[in-house]
């Protein structure tokens, strides 16, 4: 009787083709089909756990860490490999050394900056000659937004006008932090439009951002750069609060609040 | 002689029941009336106490010592404190849970094991005994104002909490000496009792300290001067006590039951003979059931803590999640992730001990999928670390595609989904070596599997319409149906199970201590990983305060008033969690030898008969 015996890939090999698969996967998926590369840091994290989740699949029986360890251990062992080992232990090493020299090589590329979206505020802050408490400070225009919401929409337009006469400049026409000079600066302008920023906060944050602008940052966790101007120089109480009133109906976001609507 | 025994016990046992009850009578302002008043309520001017405003420090005011960097001794003190505090207080809580499921299934390995896990923390409870006293020598001698101006405040809860810790050791030395001897009909109930005593007087110790600590970070009754003008109770129930007193309590049990799973991890591997290593197999499993058990519902209390925390303070929240706390709780997601990994793949490995288990092989791989991917959702940093070159190419450093996933709403879909599929990979383990044999098993199993479809469906649509498209409120306000739903999933799994599997076939037996030696080592990651998390957002609870002892009233002005880097925190951590498990490592290595007898032959005199 002949036994058909069916060929399989051997474990080892899927193995390293799943990882293989999934790697190129990502970068297939970000940087062709989405357009929006994957960052390699991101991508590093990604597939150390990737590769652990592929581990522990492949090896939580017996048979199958067998089946994988196998071969591993015939390279080591088995006398018939040794030009296979040989050729191994020489290409190891040299990867290893080829990406640790990689990875350490000076170049002419910045390094990279984690930068802090949010810096926290302070609890009470100065400006206009005064103090303000954050906790407790509220818009004192958004009551009308139900109140009286022509006159909401009229406050709402006036703060559009002071955006595109001050920033629309580097936080673009659309808020999303894509105007003209915003190629120019470092960090870039803020996109009002990602659900991570403006949403998040409170507008009582918002207006301690604009009022103190880049040279108002907390000393905590220092040095921050941002080129953010110092808008209580320039603007009214009146016309930040507008404009602020502007951000989230335009971005369609809700401030951050502890009332239920 | 054992009716004398019985008489002296149930005395200790009067005398510790009316211990406790009476301390509470001694801590001022804990009575019935002003349980409930408000926090800032003001003691009636009889006797009224006139505090001291929170004193104006300056570097000359701290103490040092040449060449003992005085902040990172009491953070490394504490830190160990607190880690063998959780542990000795965890213990007995799942001891006592255990030894109710002995005594009702009169089962007596439950018993046997109860008293073995209490026999592990017995040298413990000394460290932390000891520990808790170096802290309080390290804090008069590093920061005399501080500890001052809070034993001035807290001076009747600290009375209390002396008070209370010698009733604890009381009981917990009867509790554990009196173990074999309290067996049996009314003793085994007395003994029972005094297992609950040990653990109301354990939480009330733990709920007292944690006051002390949440003061400095919401501080009640104070003014703008630091000027308290309340009571105890108005200082104990400040603004974060019982959001930490639920998240500590939830999550000790989760870490006493991975420190238990580690030691029977140990005794496994160096387990001489089948029988010991069944033995530790099934103790390490148990152990585990406790650590994972815990961990579930532990996501949701820490979101709770930290709603709280944003609701307390902006500046606070904010320091914590999006300023430059941020990467640590990026760190803390990967850290419970591997605790995730970890369980499961234990779990995993478990299934080898029958037979019966090869039908669920298949899925397992579907099961990995799912946690991998929800694990990466987990961890994905809101703000991305961007080299130049991608900072270009993405036009800015928001990321259209993974910006989204980095806030709270697609975090908390990815663990409710973790939880419902580690719960998934415990369903296939416990059905391994059975088959439902009631008539309405397929209805059964097919109700299940509608149960999580819809379930994963509800949890999607919170996760995404509520959680990007509404306001604030909504988004945080979703969490709870999320858990919710994951909660009923689970119970009625379970419930249904319960029914089904009455009575059910076994297909191959369970053997015990058939596991791989790795699976013992997921136990160990379990323990580290822990014992990490605990140490790292430890930092973070009490670093939020930055430059304040007492936040915005006590100013820390000593030359370590600075908010250290994510490198030196992490490295000092790292240093603490090792000298914990080097002492574990030494508890453990206790627990063997107290069994090993030497032979003498010939040492000691012959003595006549």
């Amino acid at each position: 009787m002949i036994m058909i015996k069916k060929r399989r890939i051997p474990r080892l090999l899927q193995l390293v083709l799943v990882v293989l698969g999934i790697y190129f996967g990502f970068i297939l998926t970000f940087d062709v089909i989405l357009g929006q590369l994957i960052p390699k840091s991101l991508l590093t994290m990604y597939m150390f756990f990737v590769i652990s989740g592929v581990l522990m699949v492949f090896t939580f029986t017996e048979e199958s860490t067998q089946e994988l360890i196998d071969p591993i251990k015939a390279l080591v062992e088995d006398p018939s490999k040794k030009m296979l080992r040989n050729i191994v232990f020489v290409i190891v090493p040299l990867l290893a050394g080829l990406y640790t020299y990689s990875s350490l090589s000076l170049s002419f590329e910045a390094p990279v900056e984690l930068r802090t979206i949010h810096p926290a505020p302070p609890s009470k802050v100065k400006a206009y000659g005064k103090r303000f408490d954050l906790a407790t400070l509220e818009n004192p225009y958004r009551k009308y937004e139900k109140e009286d919401p022509d006159k909401f929409r009229e406050l709402v337009k006036e703060g559009g006008d002071v955006y595109i006469q001050g920033c629309q400049y580097c936080h673009g026409d659309k808020l999303d932090g894509k105007g003209p000079y915003a190629e120019g600066l470092n960090p870039t302008p803020l996109n009002f439009q990602d659900v991570g920023t403006i949403a998040q906060l409170q507008e009582s944050y918002v207006f301690w951002r604009i009022a103190t602008g880049g040279p108002g940052l907390p000393a905590e966790a220092a040095p921050w750069i941002s080129s953010m101007p110092v808008w209580q120089d320039f603007l009214s109480e009146d016309e930040i609060w507008k404009v602020i009133l502007f951000l989230y109906d335009y971005t369609g976001h809700q401030p951050r609040s502890w009332e239920h609507e | 002689m054992q009716k004398r025994n019985s008489r002296i016990i149930i005395g200790a046992f009067f005398i510790a029941a009316f211990a406790l009850f009476l301390l509470p009578s001694l801590v001022p302002g804990i009575d019935a009336s002003l349980a409930f008043a408000d926090e800032a309520a003001v003691a009636s001017d009889a006797d009224a106490i006139t505090y001291a405003p929170a004193p104006k420090l300056t570097a000359a005011d701290y103490p040092t010592i040449p060449g003992v960097n005085s902040r990172v001794v009491v953070w490394i003190v504490a830190q160990l404190h607190l880690w063998f505090g959780a542990f000795v207080l965890a213990v007995p809580i799942f001891v006592f849970i255990i030894e109710v499921i002995g005594m009702s299934t009169r089962d007596q390995r439950y018993d046997n094991m109860a008293y073995e896990f209490i026999k592990i923390s017995i040298t413990a409870f000394s460290l932390t005994a000891i520990l808790g006293g170096l802290l309080v020598f390290c804090l008069i001698l590093f920061y005399p104002d501080l500890f001052n101006y809070l034993a001035t405040i807290f001076k009747g809860s600290m009375f209390a909490y002396a008070l209370l810790f010698f009733v604890e050791s009381a009981v917990l030395y009867v509790y554990y000496y009196g173990w074999h001897w309290l067996q049996g009909g009314f003793k085994k109930w007395v003994h029972l009792t005094l297992g609950l005593l040990l653990n109301a007087s354990g939480l009330l110790l733990m709920f007292l300290a944690n006051a002390w600590t949440t003061f400095m970070m919401s501080p009640s009754a104070v003014d703008a001067a630091g000027v308290f003008s309340g009571d105890t109770w108005a200082a104990i129930h400040n603004f974060l006590w019982n959001p930490i007193n639920i998240h500590r309590t939830i999550a000790n049990v989760a870490y006493g039951g991975s420190i238990v799973g580690a030691y029977a991890a140990f005794k496994f591997l160096s387990a001489r003979n089948k029988e010991q290593r069944a033995h530790y197999d099934w103790m390490g499993y148990n152990a585990n059931f406790i650590a994972i058990a815990a961990l579930l519902p532990l996501p949701f209390a820490g979101y709770y803590l930290t709603a709280e925390m944003y609701v307390y303070s902006q500046q606070m929240g904010i320091t914590l999640m999006g300023g430059v706390f941020a990467w640590i709780f990026i760190i803390q997601a990967v850290l419970i992730g591997a605790l995730f990994l970890s369980a499961n793949y234990y779990l995993w490995c478990g299934m080898g001990r029958s037979e019966g288990a090869h039908r669920y092989y298949p899925y397992i791989k579907y099961i990995a999928i799912v946690i991998v991917v929800s694990f990466l959702v987990w961890f994905t940093p809101h703000t991305l670390v961007l080299t130049n070159a991608e900072l270009k190419s993405l036009g800015g450093p928001y990321h259209a595609v993974l910006g989204p996933l980095g806030i709270m709403p697609a975090k908390n879909t990815a663990v409710n989904l973790l939880i419902l599929f580690t719960f998934l990979s415990f369903m296939f383990y416990r059905r391994a070596n059975k088959i439902a044999t009631v008539p309405w098993a397929a209805k059964g199993n097919a109700i299940q599997i509608a149960l999580f479809t819809t379930g994963i469906i509800n949890i999607f649509i919170l996760g995404t319409y509520y959680g990007y498209y509404t306001n604030t409120v909504y988004k945080v306000a979703a969490s709870i149906p999320q858990v919710l739903t994951t909660l009923v999933i689970i119970a009625i799994s379970v419930a249904i199970d319960a029914f089904m599997y009455k009575g059910a076939k076994e297909v191959a037996p369970l053997r015990w201590g058939r596991v791989p030696a790795r699976s013992q080592y997921a136990l160990f990651l379990l323990a580290v990983s822990f014992t990490w998390l605990m140490g790292l957002m430890g930092y973070v609870r009490s670093g939020i305060r930055q430059h304040w002892h007492v936040t915005n009233i006590f100013r820390d002005n000593s030359p370590d008033a600075f908010t250290p880097g994510l490198g030196y925190a992490a490295n000092v951590i790292s240093i603490a969690t090792i000298i914990f498990m080097a002492m574990v490592m030494f508890v453990f290595w206790l627990s063997t030898i107290s069994s090993h007898k030497s032979k003498t032959a010939g040492y000691w005199k012959e003595q006549g008969t």
